[in-house]
């Protein structure tokens, strides 16, 4: 029998993740430094850690109800009012999710119809495109600029938008652009969304990692509540990302339909998780801006230490990710992250496996300590120097 | 002092003190010149001592000894704890000398290269007058200092690429 066959064309030809084989590449270094890591370099505050702890010592072990915990969905109902001015009723407009990465996919399947088209504006995390193919839609990219920091902007979403454009799902802070949407960006987008009648999937997993200001999101605008599914979870902001715990807050239709996907799929979230995720929300806002004030002074030097180095590089807003131009090098950023791994055991992800103009850019990540960055610095600065000096004459204008 | 620029350079410096005062200034989002002053002023002031390397000296063979030694003392008149301390802690071989409530006054560490020279070091505190007593303990085995963990280094479980 031919297995290979029996599996269902959407998922056969899906393809790999462009992260995978930069993976096996890096583990056969054990010595590198990896900048390619997506996720906290912090553990979970003890705290939070002890709570989940004391659970366990009394037994709590069950399922929960398929919504959530009520005192958490009342937590995150309490969370988003204060810290981002959105109001969303916890008993019929918020779920709890397997990470945000469920939430995702929720809200794609809920949403999307065969042949429907679903906006990506791309560089943008891994596995919106395939969480729309596996929904049946067709993802339709929106490649954003470096010169507009990798805003999305009215033009190229009214270009890419067609009578079968249902929605559209946008990561501001970005990964990997660091880029974030302020108030003013969105206010000029409002007006093409409302009369496309268009959903807005906003994946704000990163909004706690916002430097210079505060989180913004599109639903907090007059009228846009209806047209938006903010999706976020307590990974980044709280250095939980083993945990799995996510959510979706949504008008209380859309999330009713989430609800029963959720239901028969996944039942419910981890209890131990959900515990642990209460206490983050309840008692963790210090910890999370402690982590968030390391981040920025990493963040600062390391646009700094690109600069020095003669690599352009916008300056992130957010998140924990910088993403250089490599193009002035004359090689490819797959090249280049392959090189340097070789050459100086330093780990970065190439811009094109997050989409369409990630291509001649390189992921760096600063979750990691200020030393290693240091470390990792220095030799990136001692590659591009040699790199440079290989270049043609011609080249150097 | 409260002002929070001050003690931000502060906390970076203690925990990376080869920092420079460019690379501060970006992360802090100051300037340079503000940076370099507070930092003269720093050492002007006797707020930063002194900047070092924290050594795994096992790693490089070279095998050192620690003791804590609990001195119970009785001070003179006219010769006060603050004397009394004065007079052990220069000997070269104490790093560092604490007055304590409890048991007893004064803990005094030592870090020499033998046994024989703590045996050396606590006769020599014996057999001042106002010393009364001397109780010492060795160091078997070192899991954590100033903060820093030895016994095995912060393992980092992530996995090294994640999207
Ligand atoms: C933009 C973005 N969304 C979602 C996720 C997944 O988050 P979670 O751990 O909550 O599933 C990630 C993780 O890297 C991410 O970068």
């Amino acid at each position: 029998m031919n297995l290979e066959k029996k599996i269902s064309p959407v998922v056969r030809d899906l393809p790999p993740s462009g992260i995978r084989r930069f993976f096996d590449l890096v583990n056969t270094r054990p010595d590198a430094i990896s900048l390619g890591v997506g996720e906290p370099d912090f553990i979970t505050p003890w705290h939070i850690r002890e709570a989940c702890v004391d659970s366990l010592e009394r037994g709590m072990t069950s399922y929960t109800s398929n919504q959530g915990m009520p005192e958490l969905l009342d937590a995150i109902s309490q969370y988003l009012e204060e810290r981002f001015s959105l109001s969303y009723h916890s008993r019929s407009e918020i779920l709890v999710t397997f990470g945000a990465s469920e939430a995702i996919d929720l809200a794609l399947r809920t949403l999307v119809a065969p042949g429907d088209e679903v906006l990506i504006p791309e560089p943008c995390y891994i596995s919106y495109t395939s969480c729309v193919q596996l929904a049946g839609g067709i993802p339709v990219t929106i490649p954003t600029k470096p010169q507009n920091g990798f805003k999305l902007t009215v033009e190229e979403l009214e270009k890419a938008i067609t009578p079968r454009t249902k929605a559209i799902i946008v990561c501001y802070p970005n990964n990997p652009t660091g880029a974030v949407m302020r108030k003013e960006d969105w206010e000029p987008l409002v007006e093409l969304i409302k009369k496309h009648e268009l959903l807005v999937i906003s994946d704000e997993i990163y909004a706690e990692l916002t430097y210079r200001g505060t989180h913004f999101s599109p639903a907090s605008l007059p009228g846009m509540k209806e047209h938006t599914l903010v999706i976020s979870g307590v990974s980044k902001a709280f250095a939980m990302t083993g945990w799995r715990i996510g959510y979706v807050a949504a008008p209380a239709v859309l999330l009713q339909a989430m609800l029963k996907i959720h239901q028969y799929t996944a039942l419910c979230a981890p209890i131990m998780g959900q515990i642990a995720a209460l206490e983050a929300l309840k008692n963790g806002l210090n910890e999370c801006q402690a982590m968030v004030s390391q981040y920025d002074r990493r963040r600062r030097f390391v646009v700094k230490a690109f600069q020095e180095i003669g690599l352009s590089c916008h300056e992130p807003q957010g998140a924990f990710y910088v993403f250089p131009s490599i193009q002035s090098l004359g090689m490819s950023a797959e090249q280049f992250a392959e090189e340097l791994i070789e050459e100086e055991s330093v780990a970065v992800v190439p811009g094109h496996v997050f989409g369409q103009n990630g291509y001649g850019h390189i992921r760096c990540s600063y979750a990691t300590s200020l030393e290693r960055l240091d470390e990792a610095l220095r030799r990136i600065e001692r590659f591009v120097k040699r790199k440079r000096q290989k270049l043609p004459i011609s080249s150097i204008s | 002092m409260t002002d929070p620029l001050r003690l931000e350079i502060l906390s970076l410096l203690e925990d990376n003190a080869r920092l420079s005062a460019e690379q501060i200034a970006h992360m802090l989002d100051v300037s340079v010149e503000t940076v370099e002053k507070i930092i003269d002023e720093f050492h002007s002031q006797g707020i930063i001592l002194k900047y070092g390397a924290m050594v795994h000296w096992c790693k490089v063979g070279q095998q050192r000894v620690n003791a804590l030694v609990d001195v119970k003392v009785t001070p003179q008149h006219g010769y006060g704890f603050d004397s009394v301390a004065r007079r052990i802690y220069l000997f070269p071989e104490v790093q560092s000398v604490y007055l304590m409530s409890g048991a007893y006054d004064l803990s005094v560490a030592l870090e020499v290269g033998s046994m024989e020279e703590v045996g050396r070091f606590v006769e020599k505190l014996a057999s001042f007058d106002f010393v009364v007593s001397t109780t010492t303990h060795f160091v078997l085995k070192k899991y954590k200092e100033d903060g820093v963990i030895l016994d095995e280094p912060d393992k980092d479980q992530r996995l090294v690429i994640s999207p």
